[in-house]
């Protein structure tokens, strides 16, 4: 017998929920970045290095989380790997032409000659929004079972303008904490159109998630296992709400509260990323493949498990370091 | 029309070569900037801050072009290559976790401090921070080329049902070939830095930017470029013996050598002829690629002839490419030699009053546009220096264990046609950008600065703005 229980077993799971946390910190951290990028056609120049300002010295890491999400998926299950990619061929191309666009754009537009910085702004804010459409349009077609039917494509697009939405929310909330004054005000108004497209996004995937399967459908609504589940979407309402009040009342006096909305965004966030990976456990290729299935052999993935219990606390710590020295408003890029 | 396998290869080689021109740069880069804050802190010399914060804009920019370059990478194994991972991702996956886990993190986020945290952080926080931006680039490179190296001398795994598992990692990880590859790397990535600083600080004191930060930028990596290239052709010889003695082959394709024989003569110049296997105008000296390879003049050499199975089935690479990417190599390491020698052996002449030596100052004008045409060179023989191994691995993905062919996904050729050219026309765009952008630094640097800050810094001091 074994000390810990099948490693054929906990294994897989342990390394479903690591991704699953990789794409977790992926979304929301990297989601405000291309959210902001998101955002640029509606800030003018100053407003433009404001927000580039708040997430200059953090980009670079948040896409980090990207890196480690696809390398635990190549790694712990390279079957799903191999599965998912071939069937989102194109969309990861966008993707990584939006993310190449917006990462180079990052120091071509302060290091370029002046004259090409409008330019540069350019290629920023459609390399944010290729990236954040592309993201989107995977997770719709992801969600289907990546099959493409007319139908399938369909919820894909509108997916891909909901999580485009859904960033420029959290992208606003993000600069509502970093900057002050009039981008500020800019940022509440932006959140406050940003936030009915997160509703709506969340509401169209919890709508349709369980209609793709009928297993999925019975893990929502048969009792008794629909009432574990009733807490997600009663959360998500009361997080909603709040957000939208707490929207109405800000800025307040003296920058009270300004990381709020961020907060409570990225706990919408966190719920529906717990809805949408208990609708699909086990399978890490919807209905085709479970993390069991998939699972690379059990001495790899411990080997790789050992160095994760030490080097993943290190990540978080020296993170956390890194958003502590950065700390408060955004103030001006400088090297020296 | 080429077909899905030939277009996925070359998908991957311009990602890769792409890709590679950066983490040349930064690896070597993070170290030198190390030296020129450390230096400062313990000299106060402003020289070394003024070498700082130009060196740091060029090595930003190069960062994030090697990090969008690099996810692209990350993609490519499961968008083309999904049969890689499903037989030897057991070896292969520890390693790239392995290369995220203890690199990626460590460079990206010390990466922000060290480009804008100066004035928020203390200086020996800054200082360290640098310093695990130059170890953690380090450390990817040494993940990558453990995998890659495995990927040409495996051991250390067993298949079971055609699936290789790890038994051994210490063999894994030190595998044969990985220690002459991480070497010849590692002062590939410094001699491609030396020559790109010596090249742009050459430019800067041609349109008359002659500070001394400039003086001592040229300066050290002139001689660092002069003191690396011996050591490297060394380190490329032995890399070159090890490879004869695991993958003879690749060897026989880079000397374009045919019949297996005693004596062999080295070739210098050739066309070789896959069809005919023979070379058509043919330039040798005798006896010497036996001397070379087995330092004996009669040692015997094994020819492609030796590795085509008795079906016919070919199983060495395609001869012309590793043939010539391998003289492209060489060539330009002989240029680096060369001009390195020169320049240092110039700067090393006395003043004519004899007092002294005569420095960069000293340097004829020629010398200084040569090593302008030389700001490249390193991204020149790195990509040349690749080729010739990875072609010269060809058919195998990873010697004798699994050929290209069977990695290869199920996609449709036009589909990997239209991303190859995209991404093609995206990377020549970029390419242009950032050659341009590093000699508009250049140019922008030497305008109406001052040389000497206001008020001179305190080493200990945070940095304040040396322009």
């Amino acid at each position: 017998m074994y000390t810990f229980g099948d490693p054929a077993q906990w294994l897989p799971f342990t390394f479903a929920i690591l991704m699953g946390l990789s794409i977790l910190i992926y979304v929301v951290l990297d989601g405000f970045d291309l959210g902001v990028g998101v955002l640029f056609p509606f800030a003018d120049d100053a407003e433009k290095d404001r927000m580039i300002a708040s997430i200059g010295p953090f980009w670079d890491a948040n896409e980090t989380w990207l890196v480690l999400a696809i390398g635990i998926m190549l790694v712990a299950f390279p079957t799903a790997h191999g599965q998912i990619l071939t069937a989102l061929y194109l969309p990861v191309f966008l993707m990584l032409i939006g993310l190449i666009m917006r990462g180079v754009a990052f120091e071509f537009r302060v290091k370029a000659p002046a004259a090409y910085k409008d330019l540069w702004n350019n290629v920023f804010f459609a390399g944010s929004l290729l990236s954040s459409l592309s993201q989107g349009f995977m997770l719709g077609m992801y969600i289907m079972g990546l099959d493409y039917t007319w139908g399938h494509f369909a919820f894909a697009v509108l997916t891909a303008i909901f999580l485009t939405v859904g960033y420029s929310f959290i992208g606003a909330t993000w600069v509502i904490y970093k900057t002050d004054e009039h981008l500020q005000r800019k940022a509440v108004g932006w959140a406050k159109g940003g936030i009915w497209g997160l509703v709506l996004g969340i509401g169209a995937i919890s709508a349709a998630t369980p209609l793709v399967s009928t297993r999925i459908f019975e893990k929502w609504f048969d009792f008794p296992q629909a009432l574990y589940l009733a807490p997600l979407p009663i959360l998500s309402a009361i997080l909603v709400v709040w957000l939208w009040s707490m929207l109405q009342k800000m800025p307040r006096a003296g920058d009270r509260g300004s990381w709020h909305p961020f907060v409570l965004a990225t706990l919408l966030w966190v719920l529906a990323f717990l809805g949408m990976a208990y609708s699909f456990y086990p399978y890490v290729v919807p209905e085709k493949l479970t993390i069991y299935d998939a699972a690379s052999a059990p001495e790899s993935l411990f080997i790789i498990l050992i160095g994760t219990c030490f080097v993943l606390p290190t990540i978080i710590g020296y993170t956390i370091l890194a958003y502590t020295v950065f700390r408060g408003k955004a103030t001006e890029l400088r090297y020296d | 029309m080429m077909d899905a396998l030939i277009l996925s290869r070359i998908q991957f080689a311009a990602n890769i070569s792409f890709h590679i021109l950066f983490p040349t740069i930064t690896i070597a880069l993070g170290w030198v900037l190390f030296y020129f804050r450390v230096q400062f802190a313990r000299t106060s010399d402003q020289r070394f801050m003024e070498a700082y914060m130009f060196w740091v804009k060029i090595f930003a920019l190069s960062f994030a072009m090697g990090v969008v370059s690099g996810i692209t990478m990350s993609f490519q194994f499961g968008t083309n290559w999904p049969g890689f991972m499903e037989i030897v991702g057991n070896v292969a996956g520890p390693l790239l976790a392995y290369e995220v886990m203890t690199a990626f993190f460590l460079e990206a986020v010390f990466l922000g401090i060290m480009l804008f945290g100066a004035s928020r952080v203390p200086a020996w926080l800054h200082m360290t921070a640098t310093f695990l931006v130059a170890f953690g680039t380090t450390m990817s490179a040494f993940w990558i080329i453990v995998l890659n190296s495995w990927m040409h001398t495996p051991q250390g795994f067993e298949m079971i049902d055609g699936v290789a598992h790890a038994t051994d990692w210490w063999a894994i990880i030190f595998n044969p070939s990985m220690p002459y590859r991480f070497a010849h790397m590692m002062l590939a990535s410094f001699l491609t830095v030396s020559f790109l600083i010596a090249g742009v600080s050459a430019f800067r004191w041609l349109i008359g930017g002659r500070t001394e930060g400039v003086r001592l930028a040229l300066h050290t990596a002139i001689v660092a470029a002069a003191l690396l290239i011996p050591v490297q052709i060394l380190v490329g010889d032995m890399h070159g013996l090890n490879t004869k003695e695991y993958q003879p082959a690749k060897v026989a394709a880079m000397e374009g050598n045919w019949e297996t024989g005693t004596g062999v003569p080295l070739v210098l110049f050739a066309l070789p002829d896959q069809e005919a296997r023979e070379n058509r105008f043919e330039i040798a000296i005798p006896k010497l690629a036996s001397f070379i390879l087995t330092h004996d003049w009669n040692g015997k050499v094994q020819g492609l002839n030796d590795f085509v199975a008795e079906d016919g089935t070919i199983l060495h690479p395609r001869v012309a490419p590793v043939f010539w990417s391998f003289r492209v190599m060489v060539g330009t390491g002989l240029a680096m030699l060369i001009v390195s020698w020169v320049t240092v052996g110039l700067m090393l002449r006395k003043n004519r009053n004899g007092t002294g030596r005569r420095g960069v100052d000293g340097l004829p004008k020629p010398v200084m546009y040569g090593l302008v045409a030389m700001s490249f060179s390193g991204w020149l023989a790195t990509l040349a220096g690749w080729y010739t191994t990875e072609i010269g691995r060809q058919p195998w993905l990873v010697q004798g264990v699994m050929t290209t062919k069977e990695a290869v996904a199920d996609v449709p050729a036009t589909l990997v046609l239209s991303t190859l050219i995209g991404y093609l026309v995206v990377y020549a765009i970029l390419l242009v950008a950032y050659i341009g952008v590093i000699f508009y630094l250049a140019r922008r640097s030497n305008m109406g600065k001052s040389i000497e800050p206001a008020v001179p810094l305190r080493p200990t001091q945070k940095i304040q703005p040396a322009e």
